[in-house]
């Protein structure tokens, strides 16, 4: 590196642009982002220009894909989000299987989808708990904490492991969910039961089945509180309404996705407009925003939270006896030449995969559009104008999560 | 603008699975400042320090070192450790995806309050642990050590994650991935798993408690 | 839904006969018009004015030079979505070109879809793509110092490899 390449970096860090604008370095390690960085210029308290500068976390994930096989691409391919790890699997899956020419059996297709939708709540309390951090309401950190634990116990008795459970696989589920809930996990879980809605776990809570529709229903009730506390209180309001609106017309010029798109009055969602695997057999809404300011992005996401419970117990009740998987797999399976496309609808918005394969035992190319990545020029185009302390507000508006976004 | 060598990582930063594991932290700090360092071997930094006195710590002398003797009497150093020990802020930095699991670890069921460990604090100037979330990208590795050099004395350091102790995942085949951030700061307490279970991460909190009431004082 | 894809490759191709150098309809995989390079932005205006296909969602550049049938060529694709026809949104549509591997070079689309700036950027840092009237084709996830060749390159072999 030369003395003028390193000029370069640390012209970016700081300064003086001339006219009395400043330019400031916002990240990657402030309180208000964290990997990742903002290029700000401001002149007194309003943002001038906006210039995301993301790529803190980029590990490379679609070069290391082609160096692995389809199925030991599946771990790693989950890193970018192990929030919501389900989500970024989900495409990948849909897309081998297409190339390979199978079909998951049912059972699975509801085990998926369960999975899914709850990892879509624990993303979403993730989200509403930095939130509210970030805007001054540390209770809301805690509570949503605490109440993710619940579901995270959950993911990680179907499908073994916390958050990184590398539970999809072309061709089914890895395992099938056990019948029981352990005693311990149902104590605990009681405790929290019966604090939320009063009375204690009915007997037949043992059974996971009937346990997944008891944790729904819990939590749906425990929303309540959440509306109570946060998105119904005054200072969440006037921190959030009508700051960066976002018109729907701006919405699909940027090409942005997820609650972003429909908190600015798009109804456009994959589950719906574009179902795969047993979503068409589910019934559900999609909440839409009206202004697309960041109320309202906060409040879709607060409303999906309802029907991603309403889902997940219904799927628990129409799930079949049966296979979880098609067969099991050897660890390097061949899949056929070719090219295909698969969308889902991840936590924060529409996640595709463009999968190649030369008919060899590791793809040829892997390419992985995030919704945070495609929510980037939203950040560039919503901070202009603004001032310095609605940053915050506006940035975790957006959901955006700086890993996935880098992969 | 950029040479045509292969050395797309200076010399500070080389890494490689089967190649040596080496950081100059002097380089580091001064590629930081204006004046120029030219990209060095991997062979003669080592040749130069050593691999194990990359993070040497120089020994006081002069009135420092009664100063030094002082603060290591018994009852003295046990209090200051103490002291020390019971309230730790970390720096709030999240390197990449283990954040997720570090903030599960602040969530009522865990509770490191009881411990002293209070959540991220927004200014450097007053944490007292730096907590490296993660991978640590070639991009990251410079603001981290930055981070880490503004940070007042004593300072401890936590690698949380596998990509954070060796790679992890990325250990092969990852253009971009440091591996293992002990190439660029002295660590203390290593926390396994991808991500650790915030059990674990609250293990490693106790056990850095336990480090620093026992170990000496600098 | 697929009627509704094949309409649309049926009269591009009635449209832009001769620069249609290959497609590949599959619509359950996906739907791939490979175009030439100088008709590319009158393909893509086409298709955005009179399909509704409003935004982009991932470019994906491919470097094809290890392929079975080798190409000496980078093939940059277009994924594109609409968000005003719904009837379109189970279908995958891709617009495609091939580019000379040794100095590829194309017209930037951010005048037909401003959506692609952060997308066309990546591929510009990840196989060397230089996008002709980007207005602001710059490094973006790469670290500063990066001085070898387009890591995303079919040549570029990963350290401990």
């Amino acid at each position: 590196m030369t003395v003028t390449e390193r000029k370069e970096i640390r012209k970016i860090e700081v300064y003086d642009v001339g006219e009395g604008a400043l330019k400031i370095s916002y990240g990657p390690q402030h309180p208000g982002t964290g990997h990742f960085r903002l290029i700000i210029t401001v002149l007194g308290d309003t943002v001038l220009e906006a210039e995301p500068d993301p790529g803190f976390v980029h590990r490379g994930e679609e070069k290391l894909a082609e160096y692995k096989t389809w199925i030991t691409n599946i771990p790693h391919l989950e890193r970018p989000v192990i929030l919501d790890s389900a989500g970024i699997q989900y495409p990948y899956v849909l897309a081998v299987e297409k190339l390979m020419g199978i079909e998951p059996p049912e059972r699975a297709k509801y085990l998926r989808v369960i999975m899914a939708e709850l990892q879509r709540i624990a993303s979403h309390l993730y989200w509403f708990a930095l939130y509210g951090v970030f805007l001054g309401n540390s209770t809301m950190f805690l509570w949503c904490f605490g109440d993710r634990e619940y579901l995270v116990d959950l993911t990680s008795l179907i499908g073994g492991q916390r958050i990184t459970h590398s539970y999809f696989e072309p061709g089914g589920v890895r395992n099938d969910m056990p019948s029981k809930v352990p005693q311990p996990l149902l104590k605990e879980f009681n405790r929290y039961y019966r604090m939320v809605m009063g009375n204690d776990l009915p007997a037949d809570a043992e059974q996971l089945r009937k346990y997944i529709t008891y944790v729904c229903e819990c939590f749906d009730k425990r929303l309540d509180d959440y509306w109570d506390l946060f998105f119904n209180n005054e200072l969440f309001i006037s921190r959030t309404r009508n700051v960066g609106i976002l018109k729907p017309e701006d919405a699909i010029k940027l090409g942005v996705v997820g609650t972003t798109l429909r908190a600015s009055g798009i109804k456009f969602d994959n589950r719906l407009n574009n179902p795969y695997d047993v979503y068409s057999q589910l019934k559900f809404e999609i909440p839409v925003g009206e202004r697309g300011d960041c109320y309202d992005r906060a409040i879709v996401g607060f409303k999906e939270m309802r029907e991603s419970c309403k889902i997940i117990s219904q799927a628990a009740e129409m799930m079949p006896d049966g296979p979880v998987k098609v067969k099991q797999h050897p660890i390097n399976i061949r899949v056929p030449a070719g090219e295909a496309v698969a969308r889902t609808e991840a936590a924060r918005g529409e996640m595709m995969y463009y999968v190649r394969s030369e008919g060899g035992d590791k793809p040829y190319r892997v390419k992985i559009s995030t919704p945070s990545f495609r929510l980037i020029p939203a950040i560039k185009y919503l901070l202009r104008g603004e001032e310095i302390a609605n940053i915050p507000p506006i940035y975790w508006s957006l959901n955006y999560w700086p890993v996935e976004a880098d992969r | 603008m950029y040479p045509q060598t292969r050395t797309f990582f200076p010399g500070y930063i080389k890494t490689g699975i089967f190649g040596y594991r080496f950081a100059d932290s002097k380089n580091i700090v001064s590629m930081v400042e204006e004046n120029e360092v030219p990209p060095r071997k991997v062979d003669e930094t080592i040749a130069r320090y050593g691999v194990e006195k990359v993070h040497r710590v120089e020994t006081p002398r002069g009135v420092e070192y009664f100063l030094y003797r002082f603060r290591n009497f018994r009852l003295i150093r046990y209090l200051l450790n103490w002291g020390r020990m019971a309230s730790l802020f970390p720096a709030h930095i999240t390197t990449a995806c283990c954040s997720v699991e570090f903030a599960a670890t602040h969530s009522p069921r865990y509770d490191p309050e009881r411990f002293g460990w209070l959540p991220a604090t927004g200014s450097l100037r007053q944490s007292d642990v730096l907590v490296v979330e993660g991978t640590v990208t070639s991009k990251m590795a410079q603001r981290l050590r930055l981070v880490y050099d503004q940070m007042p004395e004593p300072k401890w350091v936590m690698a949380m994650g596998a990509c954070a102790i060796s790679g992890g995942l990325y250990a092969k085949d990852s253009y971009n991935v440091i591996q293992g951030i002990d190439d660029i700061l002295p660590v203390d307490v290593y926390v396994p798993g991808c991500p650790p279970n915030p059990s674990t991460f609250f293990q490693a909190i106790l056990l850095l408690r336990e480090k620093i009431l026992y170990g000496r004082v600098a | 839904m697929s009627e509704n894809v094949l309409t649309v490759v049926t009269e591009l191709e009635n449209k832009f006969g001769k620069a249609l150098l290959e497609k590949a309809v599959d619509t359950r995989k996906l739907v791939k018009i490979v175009v030439e390079v100088d008709s590319l932005v009158a393909v893509a205006r086409f298709l955005r004015d009179n399909y509704g296909l409003d935004h982009v969602k991932a470019v994906t550049g491919v470097d094809l030079s290890r392929l079975l049938k080798k190409e000496d060529k980078i093939e940059v694709i277009y994924h594109l979505g609409s968000y005003t026809r719904p009837e379109l949104a189970t279908a995958d549509i891709a617009l495609s070109t091939k580019l000379d591997r040794k100095s590829p070079r194309m017209p930037s689309l951010m005048d037909v879809w401003p959506s692609v700036e952060f997308h066309e950027r990546e591929v510009y840092e990840m196989f060397g793509v230089v996008f002709e009237g980007h207005p602001d084709l710059r490094r973006l996830l790469l670290p500063e110092y990066w001085n070898d060749i387009p890591p995303m390159l079919k040549d570029y072999e990963p350290p401990g490899r």
